[in-house]
């Protein structure tokens, strides 16, 4: 593939998505590519500034094989695409930008399968969107919307989960969390604290509170920290804030998913205005 | 005892198990065996030892099988759920009649404390029928009147050591030997070849070869090696991999067993090619029982020096292994998860690039390989590439070690040339009638019996060592969904396609398993299974809908038998959820009935 570039320098430091051609620079993934370009890919566990954790998949792209690294010491790769072997899928928020890949991203079919995984996330947990004061400022909502989700369409999980309210200003709910680790990422490297981890395995993976009696009230959690705010769902809450911004003014009510999804993340620390 | 007595002693468990390793699954394991579970206070202490957080060690506790948050019984007893070494593998329920022998039901502990019972995923005894691990040590050959004695053991509280001896015995079942397992190497031998040939020899001896990882990837083991020579970092690493989980094998377990000074030799060349000082090898739980005999050949490596500091009289050239035993967790043979364990974490797969050769263990360059990997190596670099080339095909070098079991008259250990095909093996293994054979366990391919001239090798039926027969007496949906139910249980959790879509692909084959599927539930399935396949983040997700692939496209009719006629049925079923106010009212007439 060295050689290849070589000889099209064209491609030195650029990639394609959906026939656009897009600069970069190294290290950076094709979601910080595209993002940086002003294209919108679909995402709900990425932030800009923290670490790219891969989980949610709904960035999902799929890049023409030419361009794909056979460094791969996976048997289960070999056998993934046994019929289709001319792309790959790949996580936009993960893979490396490397020049020249020719990425699709805002296609009917990827936009179908974001649309899946999104209805696997909605019936997983317990989303009850109009008693949820998140309803309008929810990024899982809004990206239902915008990828023209009407159902869940599977079955609905009903897991029982837990509530804690224990702390005096901050509500977790678990039924709507999506275990997007954004709360986790976000306390361990910008609030320097490391209040949540997610505990448990496959479909129990559940988010757990890093304190003894393992509540929120006996953590360091507080209403400044970035951990208690970046929640893209209704999970965690700031309490007796509620419906301050009624229905139909707030984020999602004004500005598309693909808007919001744009805009650069500075992580600094919420103040809130009493403290 | 009073509460600051069970702090003193939960203390000095974790101070002796951690002076003993560093490795929180070694602290967690001696907790779980001292007080049969690990509770909140324990999760507590062991942070507070290991200056880890608390969320961290509750989570690993949460993640492994084989942790437990509340109290196991003093016999604890998990039968496997292997279609070939499970519960169910002589067509009987085992589990059940012991159930009902000791008066206790699956996933609990008697109130009694005395024994509790559980299933758990194979266990890697294909090759012995029907088996269960009780406190750890497997017993196989089941039968019903074996069930009768362990139930009756239990109730005396008979000492595991006076339970019959030959319950324990697990025999190796080598049938056919080829390049490697016809000789166990003399200890030092490999060694002391590479030392005459130097580093750079050896390796490139082991790229000639054309040896190819035998964990399935089938990834070039010289390559491999060779990138992790080149990576910078303070320290590299050897890892085994002895993980073994994948439903079907058990060639690992044997070549542990019977081979283990050929494999450590294997790693010890591998330290050399690569530069590291440290090795590992990480045995899966359900083998815990090997342990004496792996750390009884370590101390005689190391006595005969060739472990420890200046193997073989080489100055600088220091090299040792520690055994770390994982916890019940399929996803740990995934290596990037198994070094996460390693680390004292969850399992969870990380995000790849960078890869193990260059950001591993500690994050420092870091070889993987399997054990039969390992073993070959050593042979290679006795022998040279060319002996081994000779062997196997093109593109596949060598022999395949394979664990055969199922519906077969001799199931065992048999090694081929890379390219032998599924008609031979069979016939070698006294399989009469065989309708389908699993290639590579679950994560695998199935194939049908217009399949059987294929062969084996990377470029044709890839496998890990396991090879499952069916014969034409085999119900293929019960084995699908055996597979489904197992997937979903050894699903990490961390990506949205694998962790919710191997959920719903079991719950909607028990549908149509349950005579409640349409046709339109299958058109769902297949729909599901080709997105879980292709989005999911790592090779468990990627292959866990392969049975449901593979047996829709060439067993339709196992899953059309069970559909009913209609476009639609419910997942939920009304008259059924009626049966419990049915009981209540003591009725059973049309009227209280649906439909
Ligand atoms: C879910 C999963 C389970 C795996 N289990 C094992 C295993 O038990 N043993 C093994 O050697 N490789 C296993 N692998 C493959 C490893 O990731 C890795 O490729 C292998 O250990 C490399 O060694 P090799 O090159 O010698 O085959 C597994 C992979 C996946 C995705
Ligand atoms: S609580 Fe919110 S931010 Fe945290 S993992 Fe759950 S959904 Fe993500
Ligand atoms: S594919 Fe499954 S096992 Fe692999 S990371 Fe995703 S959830 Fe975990
Ligand atoms: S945004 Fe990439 S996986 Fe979640």
């Amino acid at each position: 593939m060295s050689a290849d570039t070589k000889q099209n320098p064209i491609t030195q430091n650029t990639i394609t998505i959906d026939g656009q051609e897009i600069p970069f620079q190294a290290g950076q993934t094709i979601m910080d590519a595209a993002l940086a370009a002003g294209v919108y890919i679909p995402h709900l566990c990425h932030r800009q500034g923290l670490t790219p954790h891969g989980s949610c998949k709904l960035c999902v792209v799929d890049i023409a094989s030419r361009s794909v690294s056979s460094h791969n010491s996976d048997r289960r790769l070999q056998a993934k695409f046994p019929a289709d072997a001319d792309s790959r899928s790949a996580s936009a928020c993960t893979m490396p930008a490397v020049a020249g890949q020719q990425i699709s991203n805002n296609t009917p079919a990827l936009n179908e399968v974001r649309k899946t995984i999104t209805q696997m996330l909605f019936i997983e947990g317990n989303h009850i969107c109009p008693s949820c004061e998140k309803s309008g400022d929810c990024t899982l909502q809004a990206m239902a919307y915008h990828l023209g989700m009407l159902d869940g369409h599977f079955p609905q999980f009903f897991q029982r989960r837990e509530v804690d309210a224990s702390h005096p200003t901050i509500m977790l709910d678990r039924d709507r969390c999506i275990l997007c680790e954004l709360c986790v990422r976000a306390s361990r490297e910008v609030d320097g604290k490391n209040v949540f981890a997610i505990a448990g395995r496959g479909i129990n993976a559940h988010l757990i509170v890093n304190s003894a009696s393992g509540k929120l009230v006996d953590s360091d959690l507080e209403t400044s920290d970035l951990a208690a705010h970046i929640c893209p769902v209704g999970a965690i809450l700031i309490k007796e804030h509620g419906y301050e911004v009624p229905i139909g003014q707030r984020t999602f009510d004004l500005h598309q998913v693909s808007e919001i999804g744009l805009e650069k993340t500075i992580l600094t620390k919420v103040r809130q205005p009493d403290e | 005892m009073d509460s600051a007595n069970t702090t003193g002693l939960l203390r000095s468990v974790i101070a002796e198990a951690y002076a003993e390793s560093p490795h929180l699954l070694y602290v967690l394991y001696a907790l779980q065996q001292q007080f049969l579970h690990i509770s909140e206070e324990a999760v507590r202490e062991v942070a507070a030892h290991l200056d880890l957080p608390s969320s961290q060690v509750d989570a690993v506790v949460e993640f492994y099988s084989f942790f437990h948050k509340t109290p196991r019984g003093r016999y604890d007893i998990l039968f496997s759920n292997c279609t070939s070494c499970g519960y169910m593998a002589g067509g009987v329920d085992l589990m059940a009649m012991l159930g009902r022998r000791l008066d206790i039901v699956a996933g609990n502990t008697r109130g009694d404390g005395l024994v509790s019972m559980d299933q758990t995923s194979c266990i890697g005894m294909c090759d012995h029928g029907a088996a269960l691990l009780v406190n750890g040590m497997p017993i196989t050959s089941l039968d019903d009147t074996m069930i009768d004695r362990i139930a009756a053991l239990v109730e005396a509280e008979t000492p595991l050591e006076d339970w019959p001896a030959g319950w324990f015995q697990v025999d190796d079942n080598i049938r056919v030997s080829g390049l490697l397992l016809k000789d166990d190497l003399l200890a030092g031998i490999c060694l002391r070849a590479m030392l005459a040939h130097g580093a750079a020899d050896t390796l490139s001896e082991i790229i000639q070869s054309g040896l190819r990882g035998r964990g399935g990837a089938g990834f070039s083991t010289g390559m491999k090696w060779q990138f992790c020579r080149e990576a910078q970092g303070a320290a590299h690493y050897v890892v085994c991999n002895a993980d073994e989980g994948e439903p079907g094998t058990f060639k690992d377990r044997v070549l542990l067993h019977s081979h283990a000074d050929s494999l450590f030799e294997g790693m010890t060349v591998c330290a050399f090619a690569v530069g590291a000082k440290q090795g590992y090898l990480y045995l899966r739980g359900e083998y815990r029982y090997l342990l004496p005999h792996l750390q009884s050949v370590l101390a005689r490596r190391r006595e005969l020096g060739l472990l420890g500091v200046d193997i073989l009289g080489q100055p600088g050239f220091s090299f040792d292994i520690g055994i770390v035993v994982g916890a019940g967790a399929y996803i740990c043979g995934e290596e990037s998860a198994l070094i996460e364990s390693l680390e004292g974490k969850r399992g969870i797969p990380r995000v790849r690039p960078p890869f193990p050769v260059t950001h591993g263990y500690l994050g420092q360059p870091t070889v993987v390989n399997n054990v039969e990997t390992f073993i070959a190596a050593a042979h290679i670099v006795l022998r040279g590439s060319a002996w081994f080339r000779v062997v196997g095909t093109e593109k596949s070098a060598g022999s395949k070690i394979l664990s055969i079991s199922g519906d077969c008259a001799a199931p065992g250990i048999y090694e081929y040339p890379f390219g032998v095909t599924i008609r031979q093996v069979l016939d070698d293994c006294g399989a009469k009638d065989a309708q389908a054979v699993q290639v590579g366990g679950p994560s695998g391919t199935l194939i049908d019996s217009a399949e059987f001239d294929r062969r084996l090798g990377f470029d044709d039926l890839s496998t890990g060592g396991s090879l499952m027969v069916f014969s034409q007496a085999r119900d293929l949906l019960a084995v699908i969904v055996n597979f489904a139910h197992f997937f979903a249980h050894e699903s990490c959790g961390f990506c949205t396609p694998c962790r919710v879509g191997t959920t719903l692909l079991k719950n909607g084959l028990d549908k149509i398993a349950g005579g409640h599927g349409t046709r339109y539930d299958l058109d769902e399935m297949q729909h599901l299974a080709a997105l879980v396949k292709c989005r999911s983040h790592c090779g468990l997700g990627q292959t866990a809908a392969n049975p449901i692939l593979d047996g829709l496209q060439r067993f339709p009719q196992a899953f059309e038998q069970r559909l009913v006629h209609r476009d639609f049925e419910p997942h939920f079923d009304l008259d059924a959820a009626l049966e419990e106010a049915r009981q209540i009212s003591h009725r059973d007439d049309a009227a209280a009935h649906i439909e």
